[in-house]
């Protein structure tokens, strides 16, 4: 079997956050980044397939700028065969642009199954995935919390509001990675000098023009401060009194 | 003439309440622009009858499309239909849910039909020939406004965000049908698995009561369903703590990694407020959290705050919300 997994360098989101002279992006002075949990769900994914199939190839691509090599490295660390960087001068916002040069690494790459995050929490966009899927006119499920895989026939779970659908599909196919699928395996230390050594191919890759764009950012009205109303079920009226009269929600 | 497109999302040949909010949407569009409204409605047969519900809001026209194989979701028969009606019908705005149907969905026909799109806005506005949204980043750290410049502009909207108001059209029936045969999608749902379906959806309710790890045990998320029947109009949900430990399903977690919610009213109950988890509530109109520590971060949030012992405060709560209730 061979697997791709498309991951993403992200920003840590505890992170205060604040805006960039430009106006139009994150200042990512003293920020630290790290790999999108959703895909580094999906790169586990792709190894518990490889666990049970060693002969299976994990393909680890990532686009953006040299930085996300980092996490092509940490993939690999974890046990991904090789790594390929699609080298841009950054990460665009418009996730069409994105899913454009992925398609075009992964199309001729004979892959059984690509893995992508559910969404990115930095652009918040939860579109690459799918994209990618519909310009190779390959079959998606989206949001997967579990995946069964028996011969070419995939059986996802899929978290839907107030339940769960559960999901058949042909391969070769695209999924996008929920919470609930997996824990990410931590890089042993033997990974990570292993990684030092696997190959990671740098190819330089275009972003088409891109149709959504951001104007501009701003942080949003602080919340007002949070108040204490009171102590034990001796608050309860106070509450009823402040949910009736002044919050108006009861 | 810029019509306006509205996908109108129904399950078990129901309309979710985001279906209407998406019409309102496309509806306060479409008095800007001038043009009308089309909703796509789309379900086993007998989805047409809804068609009217749609109308009440503001729908110009209904596009039904009716076949045995929408019973369930049937995402590529659902975006060959989509896409293509959309292609036909020259519109300056696209609306979809960001439901976890519309998440999947709308990507596919963006795709299918070559543009760009923006999930999870909050706000949309014309701006001549481009279509501009609010859109929160960085787990809503960061509020972007971002524009949309091809035709046209496909956007999901957040659910309950823009309130559902009725303003009644015509909303004149066309009947339309599937592109090829809907029974021949590669990707099929087997089996749909609902909880309690009598209770609300997170996404939909007014009022959200949230448990974590102070429940303690799944049992006792009882006491939290008590105080939701109480209100009439909540549903309960959970911190990644609750759902990690399988006390409730995955669907239920609220937060960074899971739903993200902002009902009128969202009740914390033993939930620390950690920064993932007030990712997904944060922009709820009200809060109030129940927690017996009180440097707990939950309460920097809270409009308001009640320090002590849940398992006796929530049941206190639960009774005095009956006793309103019945008072009307
Ligand atoms: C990448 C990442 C993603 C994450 N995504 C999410 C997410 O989507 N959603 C999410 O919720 N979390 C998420 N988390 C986890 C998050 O960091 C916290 O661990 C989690 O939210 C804590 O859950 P909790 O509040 O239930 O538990 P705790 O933090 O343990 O808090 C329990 C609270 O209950 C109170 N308590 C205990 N007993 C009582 C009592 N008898 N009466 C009143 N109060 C009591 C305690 O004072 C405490 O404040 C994520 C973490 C990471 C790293
Ligand atoms: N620059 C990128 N490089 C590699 N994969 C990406 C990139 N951007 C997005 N993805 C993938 O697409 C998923 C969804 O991203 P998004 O649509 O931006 O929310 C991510 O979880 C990744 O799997």
């Amino acid at each position: 079997m061979k697997i791709a997994v498309c991951i993403k360098r992200v920003p840590d989101m505890e992170a205060r956050f604040q805006i960039a002279a430009t106006g139009t992006s994150v200042d990512e002075t003293g920020l630290k980044f790290d790999i999108n949990d959703f895909d580094a769900w999906g790169v586990e994914a792709a190894l518990q397939i490889k666990d049970k199939d060693p002969s299976t190839e994990v393909v680890a691509i990532s686009l953006g700028a040299d930085s996300v090599q980092e996490v092509i490295r940490k993939a690999l660390s974890m046990g991904a065969d090789r790594g390929v960087h699609l080298k841009t001068d950054g990460i665009p916002f418009d996730g069409f642009a994105i899913a454009q040069a992925l398609a075009a690494e992964i199309k001729d790459g004979g892959y059984d199954l690509v893995f992508f995050g559910k969404k990115s929490p930095d652009s918040n966009n939860g579109v690459v995935g799918v994209v990618v899927a519909e310009m190779l006119d390959m079959p998606v499920v989206t949001a997967i919390s579990k995946l069964d895989i028996a011969g070419n026939v995939g059986t996802a779970k899929r978290e839907i509001e107030g339940g769960q659908e559960i999901v058949e599909f042909p391969l070769p196919a695209v999924l996008t990675v929920d919470e609930g699928l997996n824990t990410a395996r931590y890089p042993s230390l033997k990974g990570i000098m292993a990684a030092k050594k696997k190959p990671l191919e740098v190819k330089p890759a275009t972003v088409g023009e891109q149709s959504v764009n951001i104007t501009s950012l701003e942080l949003p009205p602080e919340r007002a401060a949070g108040r204490i109303i009171g102590e034990g079920a001796g608050a309860v009226s106070e509450l009823i009194n402040l949910l009736q009269t002044e919050a108006k929600v009861l | 003439m810029a019509n306006i497109f509205a996908f109108a999302e129904s399950r078990g040949g129901e309309l979710k309440k985001i279906a209407f909010e998406a019409v309102t949407a496309a509806r306060s569009l479409a008095d800007k622009t001038g043009g009308s409204v089309h909703a796509l409605l789309v379900g086993a047969p007998g989805i047409a009858a809804k068609s009217s519900e749609l109308a009440k809001f503001g729908a110009d026209t209904v596009i039904v499309v009716e076949h045995a194989a929408f019973e369930k979701y049937n995402p590529e028969a659902l975006a060959a239909v989509a896409a293509e009606r959309i292609k036909s019908g020259d519109y300056k705005v696209v609306i979809f849910p960001s439901s976890a149907l519309g998440s999947d969905l709308a990507p596919r026909v963006a795709a299918k039909i070559g543009v760009g799109l923006v999930t999870d806005v909050t706000g949309i506005d014309v701006d001549g020939d481009a279509v501009v949204v609010k859109h929160p980043m960085n787990i809503g750290k960061v509020i972007g406004t971002v524009k949309l410049t091809a035709k046209p502009a496909i956007v999901g909207i957040r659910a309950n965000n823009f309130t559902a108001v009725e303003n009644a059209k015509s909303g004149a029936v066309e009947t339309a049908q599937p592109v090829g045969d809907p029974s021949a999608s590669r990707v099929v749902v087997k089996e749909l698995k609902l909880g309690n379906t009598t209770k609300l959806d997170l996404g939909e309710a007014p009022v959200i009561i949230s448990g974590g790890r102070g429940v303690k045990e799944p049992e006792n998320f009882k006491m939290l369903e008590d105080l939701a029947d109480a209100f009439g109009n909540a549903a309960v949900g959970a911190t990644r703590v609750v759902t990690d430990a399988g006390w409730r399903p995955h669907s239920d977690q609220i937060g960074q990694t899971g739903r993200l919610v902002s009902p009128d009213l969202y009740i914390a109950v033993g939930i620390s407020g950690a920064i993932q988890h007030l990712a997904g509530m944060r922009t709820s109109k009200t809060i109030v959290a129940i927690n017996k520590d009180k440097e707990a971060p939950i309460f920097k949030v809270a409009d308001y705050g009640i320090v002590g012992d849940l398992f006796e405060i929530v049941p206190e709560l639960a009774k005095a919300v009956k006793e309103v209730k019945a008072r009307g």
